[in-house]
């Protein structure tokens, strides 16, 4: 067999073993399984590749593998839980970057003048992407990282400016496309490509950051595609698809539960209404019910029910070792203890679940919105760690800011207890009614300790 | 028909296995899904290493190894804390 054919079909097992992989990765029961078989289809992949090749530095591509290797295996064994959002974004901007690397070599290597059509197209939308998908991701590291400020930076004209480099950026493509192409202007178009990545990035919220991460996801899959077609290369192609695809479907779910389009993420409208919108002042001239730990402890202790709802404060806090804890004991007691986690209650898609999981909560114990809604109203208390907006009933007022988001009806509950530092409202900047509720109870404090004096209470009761 | 016209049909057809594969997963495993996902898109790799093998020259080379790390920093890092993630999901026991 002629060693191209073999290869081709080499990498068409590679291809099917990564849609059985990603099938697999659909439940909980069999995603480890899956996860390895994709690895494997790699390992595969890698290694026929360099079988076939005439390699003329194997030197040079060995130091590159161990490098990267290397690299990676200790991000991914030292990286804390709370910080997956992050590693997953430099994660993605380094395969977005890879694949515009490698239209740039391929840029290099034609020497640039006469491209002509297909490989011109092919070789600046794959450097366009990878470009953009690696400084883009990058500003969301940053951000989540908190090396530059989480909040939305915009300025006058940022949009027009957006349009105009995107504009620019075509223009200088389509003039390389259709005539000489120069290595200048291929630097340029870079460039440009670099700063619409990075200003298409900052003007968004650090709260709307899993729908950013998702996006990327989804960039950095089509990179790989586009560099395919630089190549003529399918197992890119297929594989880069299917990445394309799951980083969509990620964003679109995502963008439901916050209940905002994209093009509204994208232009960070929550941001542009928390500066111009009047300050607050939550809780004036209305009454708290403020508890303790003890009586919180008592309550959760006498119920039948609980459904435990944990937000981003929690983890900020590092408090699931004592929510599970106090899951535990709770449990001990004969009590149902449930968690409904909304879809963006974590900094990515189905953060929450990891954090929750690292501190051995069985995932049979996690529900999300839809499943869980309906049973507030026969839960006995709903206890309510560090979320604020997800749980806001004004999302039900039509003439509200978060109108039609999708909450956890946590006030149909016949007690709720509050666990949070003070009233202060949550990201979308507006007061939270359930905390004036007669039912509900608030206990203030930080997450962790107050955490720690419910455990060592409930043991008490 | 050419190899691009072959490729966008494979590039189209594989988008809509990917959403069907894809649709049905549980919030419970976005996360790992993500960064499995995004190990896959690593796949990058396989074009650095077909670049760097056929650089002669110095900008080639460069341009290749660089590509090579990056790609393989995504593909071992994004399975690898799957993995990790993977691991501590465990199914609840009646105690």
């Amino acid at each position: 067999m002629n060693p191209d054919t073999l290869l081709q079909l080499v990498y068409l097992l590679s291809a099917t073993l990564f849609v059985f992989g990603l099938k697999r990765l659909g439940s909980p029961a069999t995603a480890r399984q899956g996860n390895r078989m994709a690895a494997l289809a790699m390992l595969i992949a890698i290694v026929a590749t360099l079988v076939e090749q005439e390699i003329l530095n194997w030197q040079l591509i060995a130091l590159g593998i161990i490098l990267g290797s290397l690299a990676g295996a200790i991000a991914a064994r030292t990286v804390k839980m709370t910080d997956m959002p992050q590693m997953v974004g430099i994660f993605n901007g380094l395969g977005g970057g890879a694949s515009g690397v490698v239209a740039a070599a391929e840029f290099f290597r034609l020497g640039g003048g006469d491209l002509g059509v297909e490989a011109g197209i092919t070789i600046l939308l794959s450097t366009l992407i990878g470009t953009v998908t690696l400084s883009g991701s990058f500003i969301a590291f940053g951000k989540l990282q908190r090396f530059i400020s989480g909040a939305p930076l915009t300025f006058p004209f940022s949009r027009t400016l957006n349009a105009v480099l995107f504009a620019a950026i075509l223009v200088i493509a389509a003039m390389q496309v259709t005539g000489e192409a120069t290595v200048t202007m291929y630097l340029v178009l870079t460039g440009l490509a670099l700063l619409l990545g990075i200003l298409l990035v900052t003007p968004i919220g650090g709260a709307d950051m899993p729908v950013v991460i998702s996006l990327l996801n989804s960039y950095s899959g089509l990179a790989a595609s586009a560099a395919g077609f630089v190549l003529g290369n399918m197992i890119l192609i297929i594989s880069g698809a299917l990445v394309g695809a799951a980083g969509l479907i990620l964003t679109n779910l995502m963008c439901k539960a916050m209940n905002r389009s994209l093009a509204n993420v994208a232009f960070g409208a929550f941001g542009a209404a928390d500066s111009t919108g009047g300050r607050i002042t939550p809780g004036e001239g209305k009454t708290v019910r403020d508890v303790d730990a003890e009586q919180a402890a008592m309550v959760l202790a006498y119920a039948q029910s609980v459904i435990v709802v944990p937000g981003y404060g929690l983890a900020v806090a590092q408090a699931q070792h004592d929510i599970r804890k106090l899951s535990d004991l709770l449990q001990e007691r004969g009590v149902t203890v449930k968690f409904a986690i909304h879809p963006v209650a974590g900094r990515m898609p189905g953060h929450m679940n990891v954090l929750l999981a690292e501190a051995d909560v069985p995932y049979t114990q996690l529900f999300d919105l839809d499943e869980i809604n309906d049973e507030f109203s026969t839960t006995d208390v709903a206890l309510i760690v560090g979320a604020n907006d997800v749980v806001n009933p004004d999302a039900r007022d039509p003439s509200s800011v978060i109108a039609g988001m999708p909450i956890l009806d946590v006030d149909r509950a016949r007690n709720v207890i509050v666990m949070k530092r003070s009233l202060s409202p949550g990201f979308a900047g507006i007061d939270n009614p359930l905390f004036y509720l007669d039912r509900t109870m608030m206990f203030f404090g930080d997450a962790k300790g107050s955490m720690v004096d419910l455990v060592r209470e409930t043991k008490e009761v | 028909m050419g190899e691009l016209m072959i490729g966008l049909y494979v590039f189209v057809l594989a988008v809509m296995v990917g959403f069907e594969v894809i649709t049905k997963v549980p919030p419970t495993l976005h996360t790992p899904l993500m960064s499995g996902a995004n190990a896959i898109s690593g796949i990058a790799v396989i074009g650095a290493l077909v670049v760097a093998a056929q650089a002669g020259e110095t900008t080639g080379q460069v341009l290749g190894v660089a590509a090579i790390v990056m790609a393989m920093v995504n593909v071992v890092g994004g399975f690898m804390v799957t993995d990790r993630m993977l691991e501590m999901f465990k199914p609840g026991q009646k105690k």
